[in-house]
């Protein structure tokens, strides 16, 4: 809501400077946005007259103008058609200043010399308008100062009020909040019923009370739409941001920003036989004044005669029925329409008006009748008229009731941890309108002013107190509570932690967003129907990620094209599978994923440039199950559509599957562009986030025996397969077994491949005697042969 | 006597002379072995007369001793430069780098996250989390924004059906351990959030961390405590704050808070970075919670804001880019 301070000044003008009195109402929860001059920085500008003007005799499009500044005749050049004798005008004598540094100067145009320059609207900043210089009121008096003559030494306050705050949708409730908090009594305008010199009405039926519990409206016949609306009314309005129009539309404008009281005015002569305050009927159609056409619902509350919607109620009126340059005879409409009727209603149709604004967070519904008289006195002044009785339907069971709210001391004080004196607290309310229907030591009882409908409970009252006691005033302290203590688990691991693995593995955390195109999810998971969204920011980004690696791969392109050719990247997040429709079982789990690709070390001095492969990835992945305690993980083959089937594994704890891992599949590589094979993993993050808590075992005191076997197996036997056999069969003592060396290739059969272990054993109580170590690897080489076909290599 | 002399001289120019431990080891024969000069010497005792022997034997002696005493001095530091001049040809560039992996880092936005938490944890908040698409009652209705409340408008919401949204804020992480919980509560809830709103300075989606504090007595004075405090040390700066009214439906009184900001120009201005305010008695009582018993505070930031500000980022696009020559900055 944009006002201008003068303005505001009328109404209530405390002692302070204008910075103090912005900075003032946004500690009062009023936010002033920013603080505009109402024009362009100017001097010596005065009211002139010209009192001739002829044509140029060098130069068509100009004009030698004879100028009078009420006291002295000036001789001006000008090029605006629009200068003519006898008009009132803006005029920069010499040594005016315009902007920040145009100084204006005795000129020659064409061999004639110029004392000034009469002044456009524009260039003195006071409208957007350039058609010609800006024409003055009659009744402007030639030498006065211009800036004084439109009160230009103003700024406009602009406030972004809070949705709850409706009351202040206007200048009254701007300067009542400032009263407030200058203790500062007011001038409001006096509002008077004028006389009533016709009896002409127009029947008005209200069939949707609920929605509308007062409908007021008045004939005015007789008005000139071809009036001039007053200079200072344009100014009032236009320092507001409004357009002037008509004067009838103008003042229904500035009886809006006046009192906030939005209205409404239709041409007499193009209703036809009653007003209808009712529900729209489905697919109703009305032209609005924007020219659109709207197709109507059965949940908007319309303005209707007895053939068809004139006007959405409370949002904007329809082309046919408004006022026009040939309106002769008006019919005013002051309402109040009940926000929950119109809530949301504008926004439905792709409309907000400051109507709708106003209506929808709530207007004073007391507001009605004194605002129509007002609109009438003005409009009667500005465009002559007279006016008819008032037609009121109103339904009061409708009309919302004054809330009763008791203010407990007892609360007051603990919810601020002060005890705010008695006589102020009192003071505060009353002066924010608050009816005192009992004050005692223990409370406040009191009932809510109609324009404050915002006030309904005691917490509401104990905002008031304290916004208006300001915020900073009242004390600060740490909360005071219990010592407790939660167990120090050791059964879960920080995200933290595993987060450090990672960075400690030279991964980059990386976020992507939460949705993702629906094309490249299909392209890593074309049997997943991802969950779309039905307003997305743009169709990339249309549908949230059913896994956390397509975003981690447009990642990395995004960075292969930045010559950025070694990636490591690791990200936490939700990814979304199922169906909204079922909420509940919507899987939205968290997961850790990651993606390498390029050399394995960054480039240096002293190794190739060796690139990263599948096992690379496989110790990142291990490194996060190091910690985890729910059983270590088993690699299956994975058929996960996006990666390399020959090289990528499912993950599995305890046979439930947790993650994945593998090469992107070269072909999906291929058609998004990678130039490098590219690793990635995908685990719940559930999966690895339980912990060991470690139990210590006895650390044996005898010597630890290592046997070393060289194995001859089938390719494709899993050495995970010959470790199983192993850990099975090696007897007493045995403890470990690594695999140091794996071979195929020139000396073997093709179909086989060679493998080489150490094994070792420790007994706990005693030394293993060869023979006994013997005994084991005879035992462990035996079940080899026997269930995988395995031979010592001779 | 002149002999020995100079055989002493002779022998200890030679030990000085040696170069090498096999020439040292010459010398020493020559001298000290069996059929050496000292030694010699010592066979020549029979001829010293009987009141001088002890004496010259003596001198004999000392010489011997002296010799090999040099010999072994000289031994030691022959071992000594040849280990040193072995060493010195091992030298290698010590400028080079190391080998091995160099070290990632986190994303500035989950270190800020984690530097809040550290705060909070400290004074004995949980860290509490929850869904991201949630449904209109925990993200609207339980927060006190009924269906076409005005606040609606504030927050441009992604829906995916009418009663199904993409979380708009972490609050429905509060309602919901408020459903499951009764007083006291001291939750964070960090998270991502949505909302549908994208130029310059908005980014679809983006992190809040958000507290709850339920308690008996809990005060607005409690409130202003611990925010400011909060401010404080999470930018190590004793800064210039102000709490100021504002709305918010789920809270009331409700709270904005700005810090004191000096520019490059020495210009001060006020820059909000904190929502806050007492939990209105209606978002207690819809999650079962006595509101005549409990009172708590709320409050909540964006994440990003807090990271541009500690970290001196100037464009919030960059934080979703993943650009590594961004990301490789937060180390």
């Amino acid at each position: 809501m944009k006002i201008s301070e003068n303005w505001l000044r009328e109404w209530v003008n405390p002692d302070i400077s204008s910075d103090d009195l912005v900075a003032q109402i946004t500690m009062a929860g009023l936010e002033v946005d920013e603080v505009l001059p109402v024009a362009s920085e100017f001097s010596g500008v005065v009211v002139g007259e010209i009192i001739s003007a002829d044509s140029h005799p060098n130069a068509d499009k100009l004009q030698v103008c004879q100028v009078s500044d009420g006291a002295d005749i000036f001789q001006v050049v000008c090029g605006a058609p629009n200068a003519r004798a006898g008009i009132k005008i803006p005029f920069a004598k010499i040594g005016a200043v315009l902007g920040a540094d145009f100084k204006i100067k005795k000129a020659k145009l064409r061999q004639i010399e110029s004392f000034g320059m009469l002044c456009s609207a524009s260039e003195l900043g006071v409208s957007d308008e350039n058609d010609g210089i800006m024409e003055l009121p009659e009744a402007a008096k030639a030498g006065e100062d211009f800036r004084a003559f439109l009160s230009l030494d103003d700024q406009i306050i602009d406030v972004d009020l809070t949705p709850n705050r409706s009351d202040c949708l206007s200048l009254a409730g701007l300067a009542r909040e400032v009263g407030v908090l200058n203790k500062v009594d007011l001038t409001p305008v006096n509002v008077v019923a004028g006389d009533v010199l016709i009896q002409d009405t127009f029947p008005v039926r209200v069939d949707a009370v609920d929605a509308c519990p007062r409908y007021l409206g008045r004939v005015v016949r007789g008005v000139d739409v071809t009036a001039q609306t007053p200079l200072w009314m344009v100014e009032k309005l236009r320092r507001s941001g409004i357009r002037s129009i008509d004067p009838i539309v103008d003042v229904t404008n500035y009886v809006m920003l006046e009192f906030g009281q939005p209205m409404h005015a239709f041409d007499l002569e193009n209703l036809s036989g009653s007003i209808v305050v009712r529900m729209a009927a489905a697919g109703e159609k009305i032209v609005l004044l924007d020219g659109q056409e709207v197709s109507l619902r059965e949940d908007t509350l319309v303005i209707a005669d007895d053939k068809a919607p004139l006007a959405i109620a409370g949002v904007m009126g329809g082309e046919g029925s408004g006022v026009s340059a040939e309106t002769k005879d008006v019919f005013l409409e002051s309402a109040f329409f009940a926000p929950i009727s119109l809530a949301g209603k504008a926004r439905s149709y792709g409309l907000h008006t400051d109507s709708s604004h106003r209506f929808e967070r709530g207007v004073d519904a007391t507001l009605q009748e004194k605002a129509l008289e007002r609109a009438t006195a003005l409009m009667l002044e500005i465009s002559g008229g007279q006016a008819g009785p008032i037609t009121h339907v109103v339904s009061e069971a409708s009309l919302p009731d004054a809330a009763v709210v008791t203010l407990r001391r007892k609360k007051l004080d603990q919810y601020l941890a002060i005890s705010i004196d008695k006589d102020l607290v009192t003071d505060i309310l009353t002066r924010l309108g608050l009816e005192m229907l009992e004050v005692t030591d223990e409370a406040w009882v009191t009932k809510a002013p109609s324009h404050r409908f915002d006030i309904a409970i005691e917490a509401d009252l104990i905002e008031e107190v304290a916004r208006v006691y300001g915020y900073d005033n009242l004390p600060s302290s740490m909360p005071k509570a219990a010592v407790s203590f939660t167990p120090l688990s050791e059964g879960k691991t920080a995200i933290q932690t595993l987060r450090s693995i990672l960075v400690s593995q030279g991964y980059q955390e990386a976020i992507t967003y939460s949705f993702i195109d629906p094309n490249l999810s299909k392209q890593f998971l074309p049997h997943i129907e991802p969950v779309p969204l039905e307003n997305p920011i743009s169709a990339d980004m249309g549908v949230m990620r059913p896994s956390l690696i397509p975003g981690l791969v447009k990642a990395y392109l995004y960075n292969q094209n930045r010559q950025q050719p070694r990636v490591r990247l690791f990200e936490t997040g939700r990814r979304f599978i199922g169906s909204v429709d079922a909420l509940d079982d919507l899987d939205q789990q968290q997961q850790i994923s990651g993606l390498i690709a390029g050399v394995r070390n960054a480039e240096a001095w002293y190794h190739g440039s060796e690139k990263v492969d599948f096992y690379d990835l496989k110790a990142h992945v291990e490194a996060l199950f190091e910690l985890n305690d729910g059983g270590k993980p088993t690699y299956k083959r994975s058929e996960c559509e996006f990666l390399h089937p020959g090289r990528s594994a499912d993950i599995y704890v305890d046979s439930l599957f947790v993650g994945l891992m593998g090469e992107l599949h070269p072909q999906l590589s291929k058609t998004l562009g990678t130039n490098q094979p590219v690793y990635v993993f995908d685990i719940a993050l559930n999966a690895v986030l339980s912990a060991t808590l470690p139990e210590y075992k006895v650390v044996s005191r005898f010597p630890e025996v290592r046997r070393d076997l060289a194995l001859l197996v089938d390719r494709l036997v899993p050495v995970s397969e010959l470790e199983r056999v192993i850990v099975g069969s090696a007897g007493e003592g045995f403890k470990n077994v690594l695999v140091f060396d794996v071979y195929q290739g020139q000396g073997i059969d093709e179909s086989k491949k060679s493998v080489a272990l150490g094994l070792t054993w420790q007994h706990p109580s005693h030394t293993l005697s060869d023979e006994e170590v013997n005994n084991s690897v005879e035992q462990a080489v035996a079940a080899l042969s026997e269930q995988l076909g395995a031979v010592v290599r001779g | 006597m002149e002999n020995l002399k100079q055989i002493l001289a002779d022998a200890l120019s030679a030990v000085a002379a040696s170069d090498s431990e096999s020439a040292l080891d010459d010398v020493r024969v020559h001298y000290l072995g069996k059929k050496g000069a000292l030694t010699a010497l010592l066979k020549q005792l029979g001829n010293v007369s009987a009141e001088d022997r002890p004496k010259f034997g003596q001198m004999v002696n000392e010489a011997k001793d002296q010799v090999q005493g040099k010999i072994t001095e000289r031994k030691a530091g022959l071992v000594k430069a040849a280990l040193n001049a072995k060493l010195a040809t091992e030298t290698i560039d010590i400028s080079l780098s190391g080998k091995g992996q160099e070290v990632g880092g986190l994303h500035p936005v989950t270190r800020t996250m984690e530097r809040i938490e550290t705060f909070f944890r400290g004074i004995g908040f949980d860290v509490a989390a929850g869904p991201e698409i949630e449904d209109d009652y925990h993200n609207f209705e339980a927060l006190n924004i009924p269906a076409h409340h005005p606040a609606r408008a504030m927050q441009d919401t992604f829906y995916f059906n009418p009663t199904t949204v993409l979380r708009t804020h972490t609050s429905p992480v509060q309602v919901r351990t408020m459903e499951k919980t009764q007083p006291p509560i001291r939750i964070i809830c960090p998270g991502r959030v949505y909302r549908c709103d994208s130029d310059q300075t908005h980014t679809p989606m983006f992190h809040q961390v958000e507290g709850l504090l339920i308690d008996e007595n809990i005060s607005f004075a409690d409130l202003k405590g611990i925010l400011q405090e909060f401010l404080n040390v999470f930018f190590e700066d004793d800064l210039k704050v102000r709490f100021r009214p504002s709305y918010f439906p789920f809270t009331e009184p409700s709270i904005e808070v700005d810090i004191m900001r000096t520019n490059s120009k020495g210009e001060e201005s006020w820059l909000e970075v904190l929502g806050c305010g007492m939990v209105h008695p209606k978002v207690l009582e819809m999650s079962g919670i006595d509101s005549e018993k409990y009172t708590g505070f709320a409050f909540g930031m964006g994440v990003e804001r807090f990271a541009m500000l500690r970290y001196k980022v100037d464009d919030l696009r960059m934080f979703f880019e993943n650009d590594l020559r961004f990301l490789k900055q937060f180390k």
